[in-house]
């Protein structure tokens, strides 16, 4: 099978340029095992990746036009010659590798960690199986970055809208019955860029390896902060 | 250049469980913590943990921690230290219920409480009707709650190195440790973090076999600084094999499954599990599962064309069960497997899974540096999760019970270090040479010329260990694994990089992760050699019964000259009367 990929190390090379590269096909090879096999030729081609089996979320990577998460990608899915680039929109360190720290940032910003001001009871917080429910969709996010890096917004915007995976980490704990914190939340969502830069394109929910829908989520706080308005 | 140097309370080698629920101890007492990690936190393995964290809670079923402590000394095959065990079964409680209030989206039962499911080895009263003791968001319960400790440790302002590769501990010129040299991956520029404690959190080894369930990024680190420092590691030999892992790919079913009524069959449809563990069946201990999986096969009851191995049945369950409670497996079964559980059975054979063994601690979570045990331990130096060695696994960890260890210990070890650093905050001056050293260890790598490449020695090493190391040993052949991987530590000085760049360079880190890989290695295979019985994950057709009058002891490995030694397994627990050795039967 071909390849096309994205080469630049910063070390030696001027500018970035695409470099071929054939694999041979096994059964039930992933893109992931493609891009091992390509680092068996050429020792010097970098990518990040770990645990293999799409939970990790290492190792998304811009494929044939699209963000994907490269161990789960059966190499089957794909049309030759597969053209492997780093997400786009991010500043490449080397390779496929791209600096993420602005995304990472952009989640912290919506303060993701559960907030309770009432004294813990000794036991567990109770919850219902329906208010559990409310978070699925929701928690089982990996921080791939596939849906912020494919977002048009995102890539105008990096430094004032959230984008999509920030999104839907505030949504997780907006909806979860647990936390108290709802108000607040809300409010650091207010102005025109943080939330209401969304303009409902979703490339996220197309790219998204674990089937989540960011967009919906965005929905859904706009939904809260229009029913607190009134 | 000058060595650029920083300084912290506590330097913590590792972001998955146990380091992220000790540094979120640290940062909350306001504590200086650097937590270093070769990726980014939310990418260590304890991600993968899928079924859950055993606890004592009794939400589904009766329950107590002392039926729990009895289940995990049973599984670890009377190997296990009975006070560390009782400490692990009781903190076992108020650790759950604080990884809920931080947060973890544990799935719920009616009444609201956490939902708790059956595990293998699970027992209500001391070996009696099967206990429902895991406690589970859903089957991605270790996702669930590296990423709400990771939340918790930026709430509480946690100093994170993402993406630096520890080389090696710093010690002073007493033999303290004092620090450690890491690389920012990123840049290619070594860093020295000065620290009064040290925490190893960094993990386990299972890529130093060819099929496994663990992750690339498990390559037994701070197992082999710990090595390279002159401290032993303890029951290097016993290696859990999950008896579900996908077929030819390794990928990790949970036991879970069994638990949610799924089990085993061979060709002819047969639940075998029922010849081998008549009572708990599928839900025996890991190691019995696996054995009997690769028996089945041995005597040509495989499954598929190979006849290489055997299905995991699940499609009676109503899909409704497996959509709330295993939606992960259902996708990887699809991706992987190619069939829908739903449907289909899933093809599975035993994979290298997770380390029994590791760095000696005491159950305070202090490094042990010799086979006398009278409290000696070495001040300022922790190792709690997979990389330690506590010892509350023994031969053979319970299903949930390591997602439990390196929360339980990672806590403990927190709050150790926070009494600890009270009465000694000042930094020692860190030696030289120790500093010189260590950067050694890179500058090897920067050697130019033909020579064998990272892949070629790592693909020849990987094979070795699951062709000499496996579920069943022998002594000739594992005799003849210790004399290959001896060898292929030979060949390593002829390994050469063909990449020198110094941004990001990822050749170079496994080029030290391949170091690492083969010193641990080659401490399993020495370890297993030597040990002249059958117990718990350590099978010997050669010496089919356990040993307890003259193995009932654990295994010291020191790197130098493979020095051997050994110590009694700690049989007195804390409070309550010690479970003495029994046939173990499921």
């Amino acid at each position: 099978m071909k390849f096309s990929v994205y080469r630049y190390n910063p070390d030696t090379d001027d500018e970035p340029y695409m470099q071929g590269f054939e694999v041979e096909l096994r059964q039930g090879m992933m893109l992931r095992d493609a891009l091992l096999a390509i680092r068996e030729q050429d020792e010097s081609f970098t990518f990040r990746h770990s645990c293999g089996e799409g939970v990790c979320g290492s190792d998304g990577v811009n494929v044939n036009g699209s963000n994907k998460l490269a161990c789960i990608t059966p190499l089957t899915e794909l049309k030759e010659p597969v053209v492997v680039r780093p997400f786009p929109g991010r500043p490449v360190v080397r390779d496929l590798v791209v600096d993420m720290s602005q995304f990472y940032t952009r989640y912290k910003q919506v303060d993701p960690w559960l907030i309770r001001k009432e004294p813990m009871p000794e036991r567990e917080i109770l919850q219902s199986p329906e208010e559990r429910d409310k978070l699925d969709g929701l928690y089982e996010c990996i921080m791939c970055g596939c849906c912020s890096t494919s977002c048009p917004s995102f890539w105008w915007n990096p430094d004032k809208f959230l984008g999509p995976q920030a999104l839907l980490s505030a949504c997780r704990f907006l909806a979860d019955s647990r936390d108290q914190a709802g108000e607040e939340r809300l409010d650091k969502l207010e102005g025109p860029y943080k939330l209401f830069r969304c303009h409902t394109i979703m490339n996220c929910v197309e790219a998204c390896p674990k089937g989540l829908n960011p967009t919906k989520a965005i929905g859904h706080i706009k939904a809260i902060m229009l029913k607190d308005a009134i | 250049m000058a060595l650029e140097k920083q300084r912290f309370d506590t330097l913590i080698l590792g972001a998955g469980g146990a380091g992220l629920n000790a540094a979120l101890q640290l940062a909350n007492a306001n504590l200086k913590v650097a937590v270093v990690s070769k990726v980014f936190p939310t990418r260590s393995h304890t991600v993968a943990a899928q079924g859950g964290v055993n606890a004592a809670l009794a939400n589904v079923l009766p329950d107590n921690w002392h039926w729990h402590m009895f289940d995990t000394v049973k599984g670890s095959d009377y190997l296990g230290d009975q006070d560390a065990i009782e400490y692990m079964c009781r903190e076992a409680i108020p650790t759950v219920y604080e990884l809920e209030h931080n947060g973890v989206p544990f799935s719920r039962l009616t009444n609201g409480k956490i939902y708790q499911r059956a595990f293998g080895g699970q027992s209500q009263n001391f070996g009696g009707e099967q206990a429902a003791r895991t406690c589970a968001a859903a089957d991605r319960t270790g996702h669930a709650i590296l990423h709400t400790l990771y939340q918790q440790n930026i709430r509480a302002k946690t100093h994170f190195y993402d993406e630096y590769f520890a080389v090696d501990l710093i010690k002073d010129k007493e033999g303290i440790v004092v620090g450690a040299l890491v690389l920012n991956i990123a840049t290619g520029e070594p860093l020295l973090i000065e620290s009064t404690t040290t925490l190893l959190a960094t993990g386990g080894c299972g890529q130093v076999f060819r099929t496994t369930s663990n992750a690339h990024i498990n390559t037994g680190d701070g197992m082999a600084m710990v090595l390279r420092a002159g401290l032993p590691l303890m029951d290097m030999e016993f290696f859990q094999f999950h008896p579900t892992g996908i077929a030819g790919k390794g990928m990790l079913i949970t036991e879970g499954v069994r638990g949610e009524g799924g089990y085993l069959i061979n060709k002819d449809g047969d639940r075998f599990m029922e010849k081998y563990a008549p009572n708990a069946k599928d839900l025996a201990s890991r190691d019995v599962v696996s054995r009997s999986i690769v028996t089945e096969v041995r005597d040509g009851h495989g499954c598929g064309p190979e006849a290489d191995h055997v299905m995991l049945k699940v499609n009676h369950l109503s899909e409704d069960v497996i959509a709330k409670r295993l939606p992960g497996i259902r996708e990887s079964s699809r991706i992987f497997a190619g069939v829908d559980p739903v449907k289909d059975p899933i093809p599975v054979f035993p994979t290298a899974h997770y380390v029994m063994g590791g760095i000696p601690t005491d159950r305070f979570g202090r490094v042990m540096p010799t086979s006398e045990d009278n409290g000696e331990h070495l001040p300022g130096l922790y190792a709690a999760g997979e990389c330690a060695c506590a010892s509350v696994h023994g031969a053979n960890r319970l299903g949930g019970n390591s997602l439990l260890d390196i929360l339980v210990f990672g806590r403990l070890a927190g709050h150790n270090i926070i009494d600890y650093v009270k009465d000694n905050g000042t930094h020692r001056p860190l030696d030289e040479a120790a500093v010189e050293q260590a950067m050694g260890r890179l500058a090897r790598w920067e050697n130019k010329g033909e020579g064998l490449s990272v892949s070629q020695l790592r693909n020849e090493f990987r094979k070795t260990m699951e062709d000499h190391a496996g579920v069943f040993r022998v002594e000739e052949m594992m005799a003849e694994g210790v004399e290959k991987v001896r060898q292929i530590r030979e060949k390593l000085s002829d390994v050469r990089l063909t990449d020198h760049s110094s941004t990001f360079n990822i050749n170079r880190t496994e080029a030290l992760e391949l170091e690492n890989m083969i010193d641990v290695g080659l401490s399993i295979a020495v370890s297993a050699l030597h040990r002249k019985e059958s117990r718990g994950a350590h099978s010997r057709p050669d010496y089919p019964k356990r040993n307890d009058a003259e193995w009932m002891k654990h295994t010291l490995y020191w790197q130098e000259n493979d020095k051997l030694d050994y110590k009694g397994v700690r049989v007195q627990p804390l409070t309550v009367e010690s479970f003495p050795p029994k046939e173990r039967v499921y």
